[in-house]
């Protein structure tokens, strides 16, 4: 392997920051999405579905080319000179876009699973709009949403190394260049998964244990 | 944006489709076809075989499948013994690597679904089956498999997507289906804006006309009601269920 260890854990550093970035921005923006789903008007709504329906439509790979090419395309054409977007933000506002579309699905799913009747019991007891949210209908909708929610984080776990495709330096790329540098493609592909099953494997145990420490309510 | 490139695109990107289902459908045939006896190992198979299915699909579903290609169509040419035997005419092709990739993946996800699909049959049906006098093999044949399938369709239908999205990774081992078509007419075109939402669209059309596909079959398949009330719910599909629906990875 050489030096590329170094490169490797350099590499882990950006995939996992890459991961930590995007599904943070993926999941604030899919809980916005899926809240003004559940309360606003039917415009909203459908707007929203059109662009869920959309992101999860479309292969991954297809949004990181289209971000990261037209991106750049489009920033030039502002700019009025080359300017390039960078592999890593275009890697975030990717996958912060597939995030999303997936998170408002799972989180507009929970939220209609808790009871209507513990939203009425709150108005009874005269919580405001923000009271009720943050008391009574976020958390429970989060310990709903947690199972499918963590699939979701696994899922961009694995979703990162297609960001190497359009230049980014992370595990994928490292074993791409280990690989035609040293003519070793087997062992750094081998290695690359390793430290990918590695991290679904963290990201797996540490659903699991939110899970034990929060279980869904009334189940 | 450009018109006219769009159009050119409209015209262009279709002669991709053709490779982007075939490989899709024969991965997910060859996937199906090797999990419907994994998923039988898996949950009712003894603890060591049934451990080391979970062994198999724990791998395939922890690491990106962008990886797994690499290693099936750069790295196994390392080794000298797969280069010397007959083996290496279909590992060094492409198109092979890329379906067997493929395969191997859906076998993982369809061996997890069909497995919980089989875990959710109720115990008294198979016990009913025994009580008629069925061998092990006509239970699982006539009994538990249909009620499983049935009971797993949804997320099959999440796998089948997942499977058409995933087959534009074949564009980075250089083959030519709707997104390899795209990335190259890109190159040439310099308008990714363009082209890359045409292929898009072609792409979400493929995911709808699945995802309805499947609903159909789901509603064909049920057994909730009588054949009349079904005939009716055909016509006027309902909204899509609130259930959550996102596949386990």
């Amino acid at each position: 392997m050489g030096g590329f260890t170094t490169q490797f854990v350099v590499a882990l550093t950006v995939t996992m920051g890459l991961a930590l970035v995007s599904g943070c921005l993926g999941t604030a923006f899919g809980l916005f999405l899926a809240i003004s789903k559940g309360t606003a008007l039917p415009r909203v709504n459908a707007v929203v579905t059109a662009y869920t329906t959309v992101v999860r439509g479309v292969p991954e790979l297809l949004i990181i080319l289209l971000i990261y090419f037209g991106g750049t395309t489009l920033a030039s054409k502002i700019a009025g000179r080359y300017v390039e977007v960078n592999a890593f933000t275009a890697g975030v506002i990717a996958l912060s876009v597939v995030f999303s579309g997936y998170a408002t699905e799972v989180f507009r799913g929970a939220l209609a699973a808790v009871p209507a009747g513990q939203t009425e019991a709150a108005k009874s007891l005269g919580l405001n709009a923000w009271q009720r949210w943050v008391f009574i209908t976020g958390p429970q909708m989060l310990r709903l949403a947690l199972p499918a929610y963590g699939n979701l984080w696994i899922s961009l776990f694995k979703d990162t190394a297609l960001v190497s495709i359009v230049g980014l330096t992370d595990i994928m790329r490292v074993a791409y260049v280990g690989a035609g540098s040293l003519r070793a493609p087997l062992t750094f592909y081998l290695a690359a998964s390793a430290l990918y099953l590695s991290l679904t494997t963290v990201t797996l145990l540490s659903i699991r244990l939110a899970e034990r420490r929060h279980p869904a309510l009334g189940r | 944006m450009n018109l006219g490139l769009m159009f050119d695109a409209m015209v262009v990107l279709p002669t991709g489709v053709g490779l982007t289902l075939t490989l899709t459908v024969l991965s997910l045939t060859a996937g199906f076809l090797l999990s419907v006896p994994l998923a039988f190992i898996r949950a009712f198979g003894r603890p060591g075989l049934s451990l080391a299915v979970l062994a198999y699909t724990y791998v395939i579903r922890g690491t990106p499948m962008l990886v797994q290609l690499f290693l099936l169509y750069y790295g196994l040419a390392q080794i000298e013994a797969v280069r010397a035997s007959i083996f290496w005419v279909i590992l060094r092709d492409p198109f092979w690597c890329a379906l067997l990739t493929f395969s191997l993946n859906s076998a993982a996800h369809t061996t997890e679904i069909l497995c919980r699909g089989l875990q959710s049959v109720p115990k008294g049906v198979t016990e009913a089956a025994t009580s008629l006098g069925l061998k092990r093999f006509q239970i699982a044949r006539l009994v538990t498999f249909p009620i499983a399938f049935r009971i797993s369709l949804p997320a099959y239908g999440n796998e089948i997507v997942g499977m058409i999205k995933g087959s534009s990774l074949a564009s980075t081992v250089t083959l030519l289906e709707i997104t390899g078509m795209a990335r190259q007419m890109v190159s040439t075109t310099f308008a990714p804006y363009e082209i890359f939402i045409v292929a898009g669209a072609i792409y979400l059309s493929l995911t709808s006309i699945a995802v309805k596909a499947i609903q159909l079959l789901e509603r064909w398949l049920s057994t909730d009601g009588n054949r009349a009330q079904r005939r009716k719910a055909r016509l006027r599909p309902p909204m899509p269920d609130p259930e959550i629906t996102t596949p386990l990875p």
